[in-house]
């Protein structure tokens, strides 16, 4: 299955990248799994940056939650706006 | 529309102006301006950007303003909130509300305010005179959005 992935702040700044379109391996079903299969491919910035938060499809979600094909999956560190 | 994220400034009079126009059963008008300070962590603040999540920036703002207006009794509700590069004290965020009474639009604004500082998807970078750093959330603002949780419909003040 293929989903896009987003990265924001700090961690798009330690990534050097901001997005990116995946082919993901069969048996991935969750956003910590995705996280955790995305630190074996060389985002180490992932498992390094503590209290790290996602959206799946722009709503806030964790670990827990599942990805599906064609989904908008989003990294990034707390929320510091207002 | 009453969410905006923008990168130009508001005017507060107009904004208020707009809000309630016409409206003759306001009683009470809240609104909060969150400005860009010139000090934070010790450190002496230059500039900030503020980055965001494009769509749901504007989803989480919306979900956060619909949630107020079914805890309150809310005639109308504003977010406005800037992007990209700021100096201190200029304008962030405008947050405005219309009520009957006072109560209500004293906890809605605050309410806002707060899940917008711990839900919305804003990052805040600052420049200091060490160079660029972006800012930590902190674990008050958690705190302060928690107190809502237990604390549904209207406060004391109703009047």
């Amino acid at each position: 299955m293929s989903v896009r992935i987003l990265y924001f702040a700090s961690l798009r700044e330690r990534l050097g990248l901001s997005e990116e379109i995946l082919e993901l391996p069969a048996g991935l079903g969750c956003v910590g799994e995705l996280r955790d299969w995305l630190v074996g491919q060389g985002r180490a910035a992932l498992g390094q940056l503590p209290n790290l938060r996602c959206a799946v499809n722009q709503e806030m979600a964790s670990a827990a939650d599942p990805v599906r094909d064609g989904d908008e999956v989003a990294f990034f560190p707390p929320v510091t706006g207002g | 529309m009453p969410v905006r994220v923008q990168a130009e400034d508001f005017d507060l009079s107009t904004e208020v102006a707009r809000l309630r126009a016409g409206d003759a059963r306001v009683g009470a008008v809240a609104a909060f301006v969150g400005l860009v300070r010139d000090m934070n962590e010790g450190e002496c603040i230059s500039a900030m950007t503020l980055e965001h999540y494009p769509g749901m920036t504007e989803k989480a703002l919306a979900a956060i303003v619909a949630e107020a207006r079914a805890r309150w009794a809310l005639f109308d509700a504003l977010v406005i909130h800037r992007v990209g590069p700021l100096k201190p004290m200029d304008q962030i965020v405008l947050v405005a509300v219309t009520s009957a009474h006072r109560g209500a639009a004293f906890a809605a604004c605050e309410f806002i305010m707060d899940y917008l500082k711990t839900r919305a998807p804003f990052w805040k970078r600052e420049e200091t005179p060490g160079g660029g750093r972006w800012v930590d959330a902190r674990e008050g603002d958690e705190r302060a959005a928690a107190r809502w949780q237990d604390r549904a419909g209207p406060g004391p003040a109703d009047s």
